[in-house]
């Protein structure tokens, strides 16, 4: 499909779902379209179920974290429709709190990828009969892809001898992991450089 | 004597973390009734290594490694979706010889993975030969990997902007003439299996799955075409130079085992199809020329200039530090892999590394529907259901 034809479609979804569907962008080929959070699965049916639409497979649920923001997730779901060889990213915005309805009555095989958006991002979805982390340990703390969740983790494991079983202990690193900043220097960092910190604002 | 109310008790079993069944380090909980399954619960995430939180720390030539290590079997389809996201952000064409090598391995890894399932699918089900036939010519492949790239499995062979070396014209003759011998194999193979009696048994009408179904719990690929949808983004959405390609694509009838045996069967000839095109292309006048973009501020420059340029230096020297300045905005690009559509969700933000790189896998998505395919069907389907359903571990747990 072409951009002309995305945009048309994008109108005609937003069109169709007023306080559900706020608005619609096509970049790179690719069709967005912004919806509440709270309305998903009315948007979700109506893209399903709409002879015009039929996005009948669902590719994919994620979530990406701008810690910055008020509501600091973009909740991201991407659809296929087969008829209209046509695929459309959905974005609603959500915090911590925010009780997004799970999509698993309409598509089961939201299923994982709502468990794994829970387990990486900590993105609450109602509705979902089995909310278990998925992909982290047994007993794992925290949400790994939070941009606030150190890279290294917090507990590191290892099998202890004596006592015949495997311990959990806090991470210890002989070396920091190694961050470089590449955009300070040239060009212009917000912040005092490594050694100018005596340095005292400008006069 | 009175007749005692029996006492029918349940069974729960575990299968996995270690069997040799599961396809790598899978706990299904399976509660049985008998010998008939009621419930699956897979556990999956034991070899979760938080790849994506990884790349999101990485620049985007450091990230490309990571690809080969989710989906192992098929290492180059993986590392094409994501040059593909990253190509599309940047607004970049590759040349078309890095397109046509480019093809040329992704079939390649088609054969690999559809080698390696269909052949310890038969395992699974009780046939030793075929996993030997196979993986004879599984180290022939690797050993093209290795020769093009340096090594056999993780090659780290595709960039952004086309592919890391061009081939030696050697190369590329021994793979042509691989491609006609290795159709015997799979003729042999074929007649091995495909009228076994007790492959039959085993894997036909065992895990139906409807189209409908197919496309809401979002399956892609075999998934689907055995349940007779002609789906293929190859085909649909085609991306690089598939559109030039001639091959055609196979669809089942029924959506159980022994259709989705028939058709990784099928790909495997497809793919020998379009390596054979992919090879005339390449020996074609007009296959020949670079096989990375000329863009410095992308694809570092040939060792020989960076002798005698001081400005070629200085890019070779920024791209390997800094990276490549991925310019903002969200992209996704997916690619049909060999199990399926594996896509890449990229969000940049302009600077050099990804912020957030979601790979979607088409194992995760297959094997959520465990639970679903396999009620009702007894014990022993349950590793033949797994075994058509193509899992990987490195790329379900990511």
């Amino acid at each position: 499909m072409d951009d002309a034809k995305l945009d048309a479609l994008g109108q005609t979804i937003v069109s169709a779902l007023p306080g559900a569907a706020t608005g619609h962008s096509v970049a790179f080929n690719q069709l967005t379209v912004d919806v509440e959070a709270s309305k998903i699965v009315e948007v979700v049916k109506y893209l399903r179920d709409d002879p015009n639409c039929r996005f009948v497979n669902i590719t994919d649920i994620t979530a990406v974290d701008y810690p910055d923001r008020e509501k600091r997730f973009d909740v991201i779901y991407h659809f296929l429709s087969p008829t209209l060889n046509a695929r459309i990213r959905l974005k609603a915005q959500a915090d911590e709190t925010t009780q997004v309805p799970s999509l698993i009555d309409v598509f089961p095989g939201a299923d994982w990828f709502e468990r794994e958006a829970y387990d990486l991002y900590g993105v609450f979805f109602v509705g979902h009969p089995d909310m278990r982390r998925i992909l982290t340990d047994y007993g794992f703390e925290g949400h790994p892809l939070r941009k606030d969740f150190p890279l290294t983790g917090f507990v590191e494991v290892r099998y202890d001898d004596q006592e015949k079983r495997v311990v959990y202990e806090p991470v210890r690193l002989n070396q920091e992991f190694r961050k470089f900043d590449f955009l300070s220097p040239w060009e212009g960092a917000d912040y005092p450089l490594p050694g100018d910190e005596k340095a005292g604002p400008k006069s | 004597m009175n007749e005692q109310p029996q006492n029918l008790r349940n069974f729960t079993i575990n299968f996995g973390p270690q069997h040799p069944a599961a396809h790598g380090v899978l706990r299904l909980v399976l509660e049985l009734d008998g010998e008939v399954v009621e419930r699956v619960d897979p556990h999956i995430g034991l070899l979760h290594r938080g790849t994506e939180k990884l790349i999101e720390q990485k620049t985007y030539l450091q990230a490309i490694p990571y690809f080969d290590r989710l989906d192992y079997v098929a290492p180059m389809n993986q590392e094409h979706a994501f040059c593909l996201a990253a190509e599309k952000l940047l607004g970049i064409e590759v040349p078309r010889r890095g397109q046509l090598i480019r093809v040329l391995y992704c079939e390649i890894g088609r054969i690999l993975s559809h080698l390696l399932n269909v052949t310890t699918q038969a395992m699974d089900v009780g046939a030793l030969t075929p996993p030997l036939w196979g993986f004879e010519e599984r180290e022939k492949l690797m050993v093209f990997y290795e020769r093009a790239s340096g090594s056999r499995m993780h090659a780290a062979y595709f960039r952004i902007g086309g592919v890391h070396q061009d081939l030696p014209q050697k190369l590329v003759d021994d793979i042509e003439a691989w491609c006609d011998p290795f159709l015997k194999v799979v003729d042999d193979l074929d007649r091995l299996l495909t009228a076994n009696r007790i492959f039959k048994q085993r894997n036909v009408d065992i895990g139906v799955v409807p189209l409908k179904e197919a496309w809401e719990w979002g399956f892609s690929g075999v998934m689907v075409r055995g349940s007779g949808a002609a789906w293929d983004l190859r085909k649909s959405q085609p991306y690089e130079c598939y559109a030039e390609m001639d091959f055609d694509i196979p669809i089942g009838k029924n959506g159980d085992c022994y259709d989705r045996y028939l058709i990784r069967m099928e790909e495997m000839r497809q793919a020998v199809r379009i390596m054979k095109q992919c090879i005339q292309k390449l020996n074609a006048p007009d296959g020949k020329g670079p096989v990375v973009v000329a863009d410095n501020k992308v694809a570092p420059p040939r060792r020989g200039e960076m002798k005698r340029s001081m400005e070629a230096l200085i890019h070779h020297f920024k791209l390997y530090t800094e990276g490549v300045h991925v310019p903002a905005g969200e992209v996704y690009a997916a690619v049909e892999a060999p199990k399926g559509e594996f896509g890449v969700y990229l969000v940049a933000d302009g600077t050099n590394k990804p912020y957030k790189c979601k790979i979607r896998a088409p194992g995760f998505a297959h094997l959520q529907a465990m639970d679903h395919i396999c009620r009702g069907h007894l014990l022993a389907d349950v590793s033949a259901i797994l075994g058509s359903l193509d899992i990987v571990f490195g790329e379900v747990d990511r």
